[in-house]
């Protein structure tokens, strides 16, 4: 057991057997219908869908990239990226989910593309939508079978250094020592890959609902725990509370202020959150929910379980940056491997190994989520939709769903081989893309004068000016960090670029649907 | 307009004050440059936005109840049941 990445391997595959075991247990409750397979015969009750919910909206990013992030940019990307969405997250709850799932509930819709349809009388607004909606989960998609099999190579590096497999070098022929000997990545990824299959393949939505609240479970303890330990290894003190004082003293002064971080961008990347309420694996799973009242836990739980798993991640990143780190072994350069870095520095390898678990089921509580969701908007929107719900069964369904999403996983873990490190980047620009389609569903709710003429053309405007930026910013080299620079007065703010895609989606959609005919009042009245 | 009604509309209008509110609180410009450490170990800016986060939860607690945008009758299938409509 003191193999260097043997137990922490070890550990790995006793979470992925745990999960495999809730996935196909859950299948036993399977009654066999199409609901039950997309939305578990919405039969969620209010923690299930607080946990999954949460667990889906939680990526990678929320345990690596906030200690990353605050190791780079310091205390400040807690109100850009968490305080933020814990308030408008609850709010797209709040106002889109509880009222998409009275009208879902009374026209037995599972998925965005089916609403839209018939709110707006318009079979190709489900035409542009399916792309979009697509084109946009599949960057978030490989984000996570990415890292997945990085979290895996580097938490179990040392296991096999002589096996040429396992072995990681740079370009000038030097074993990179935080990797090598590690599992590889397109190894751990397929794994990682298989396992969500399983579960969501033999458990469909209940599956990933169960396994969604393990893993949240998982991560949510196992962020704390390592938050005490990393600070009592750090610190050198005796007590919490002297090592916490310790190490906030010797962090320096920028990165427990915002002194570097631009007013302006702080306050426009307020819009980039309101990308889950178009989010369709977040639709499918508001599908689930038991009743209206279900949402109230969610709705009200969500921010506080944002602050749990993101104030200590922050205040991890900010220590590193200070001079109570270690001189040896150096901080790697890259600042997504900074919590696993202490994690393998700082703590036994047990905690390593129930780390690693915890960061494979932040990015599993999210995939399998995805994937679920694609396979049943190729199976709803587009197959059943053009065959004609009459001519495909049920079991038929059922089946289609799960071929597309063995399909899907596929495509993606082939894909996730080739060279598209650069997927990284996309992340900020899938959000936007999604926030961009806000004031649509929001239209769809709560205005009556929306059209499908104005719906479309805001969605064209949301893609123009999405791509338009993105071509700028790919001109500049500058995907992860591309602004706008607004001169004003003599000044330079910088805005997100999500400022610009959301207005000239919101002003075509109001001014087209201004001088285009309505839906028919039968439909205003299944609506308002 | 029935009371229910009347007060559910006067409930999303104070969420909606205490959201907006939320959303000036949550561009703290006044801390921007602060290096104070509160319990001497958080930096007040965390800090700050760690009570925003608490402050969101409680406004949506209260929203739940002053504001729910769906009456508590409302069946699994998304209908109101007929003693509220009557009501209404």
């Amino acid at each position: 057991m003191n193999h260097p990445g043997l137990p922490q391997l070890i550990i790995i595959l006793i979470y992925l057997g745990l999960l495999l075991l809730l996935g196909l247990s859950s299948s036993r409750l399977f009654k066999g219908t199409k609901e039950d397979y997309q939305v578990a015969s919405h039969s969620i009750g209010p923690f299930l869908l607080l946990m999954s919910l949460f667990g889906t909206t939680m990526t990678a990013f929320a345990l690596v990239g906030s200690s990353g992030e605050a190791f780079k940019e310091g205390i400040g990307v807690y109100g850009m990226l968490a305080s933020s969405s814990g308030i408008i997250h609850s709010l797209c709850f709040f106002l889109i989910g509880v009222k998409v799932w009275k009208f879902a509930r009374r026209h037995k819709y599972t998925t965005q593309i089916e609403f839209f349809r018939d709110r707006l009388e318009s079979d190709f607004i489900g035409l542009l939508l399916f792309p979009i909606l697509v084109g946009l989960v599949v960057p978030y998609l490989l984000i996570g079978v990415i890292s997945s099999g990085t979290v895996i190579q580097s938490l179990t590096a040392g296991l096999a250094p002589n096996v040429e497999m396992f072995q990681a070098f740079t370009p000038d022929g030097n074993p990179i020592v935080a990797l090598n000997g590690g599992v590889p990545p397109w190894l751990g990824s397929l794994v990682i890959c298989v396992v969500v299959l399983i579960y969501v393949f033999f458990g469909g939505m209940r599956g990933t609902t169960w396994a969604n609240t393990l893993q949240t479970i998982v991560f949510m303890i196992l962020g704390v725990v390592t938050f005490y330990i990393i600070a009592t290894r750090l610190g050198g003190q005796d007590g919490l509370m002297a090592n916490l004082n310790a190490l906030a003293e010797s962090v320096p002064e920028e990165k427990i202020t915002r002194m570097e971080m631009s007013k302006t961008k702080f306050f426009t990347y307020l819009l980039i959150p309101l990308s889950v309420g178009m989010f369709p694996h977040l639709f499918q799973h508001w599908m689930t929910a038991k009743s209206a009242n279900t949402f109230k836990v969610p709705v009200i739980c969500h921010p506080i379980f944002i602050m749990i798993v993101w104030v200590p991640c922050v205040l991890v990143g900010i220590w590193a940056t200070g001079d109570l780190i270690p001189a040896k072994p150096p901080l790697p350069s890259n600042p997504n491997t900074i919590l696993p870095f202490l994690v393998k520095t700082q703590t036994g390898k047990v905690l390593g190994g129930l780390l690693a678990a915890g960061i494979l089921a932040a990015i599993m509580s999210s995939l399998d989520s995805q994937f679920l969701c694609i396979g049943t908007i190729f199976t709803n929107d587009v197959l059943t939709h053009y065959k004609g719900k009459e001519n495909v069964t049920d079991a038929q369904q059922v089946l289609y769903t799960r071929l597309f999403i063995i399909g899907i996983v596929a495509i993606t873990y082939l894909l996730s081989l080739g060279n598209v490190k650069s997927v990284f980047a996309m992340g900020v620009w899938c959000f936007s893309g999604f926030s961009a389609l806000f004031p649509i569903v929001f239209a769809a709710l709560y205005w009556r004068g929306l059209t499908a003429a104005g719906a479309i053309s805001g969605i064209f405007a949301a893609i123009v000016s999405w791509s338009v930026m993105f071509y700028q910013a790919l001109e500049q080299d500058a995907l992860r960090t591309f602004v706008l620079k607004l001169p004003l007065g003599g000044e330079e703010y910088e805005i997100m670029p999500v400022v610009v895609m959301l207005a000239s989606s919101l002003v075509t959609m109001i001014v087209v649907s201004l001088v285009t005919p309505k839906p028919s009042e039968k439909t205003l009245a299944r609506f308002f | 307009m029935t009371s229910s009604t009347t007060q559910k509309s006067n409930g999303m209008w104070i969420i909606a004050a205490l959201v907006v509110l939320l959303l000036i609180l949550h561009q703290d410009n006044w801390f921007w440059t602060d290096d104070t450490l509160v319990f001497g170990f958080l930096p007040i800016g965390l800090f700050w936005h760690a009570c925003i986060s608490i402050g969101a939860s409680l406004t949506w607690a209260l929203a739940t109840v002053i504001a729910w945008p769906l009456p508590d009758e409302t069946d699994e299938n998304g209908d109101v049941s007929s003693t509220e409509e009557a009501a209404s």
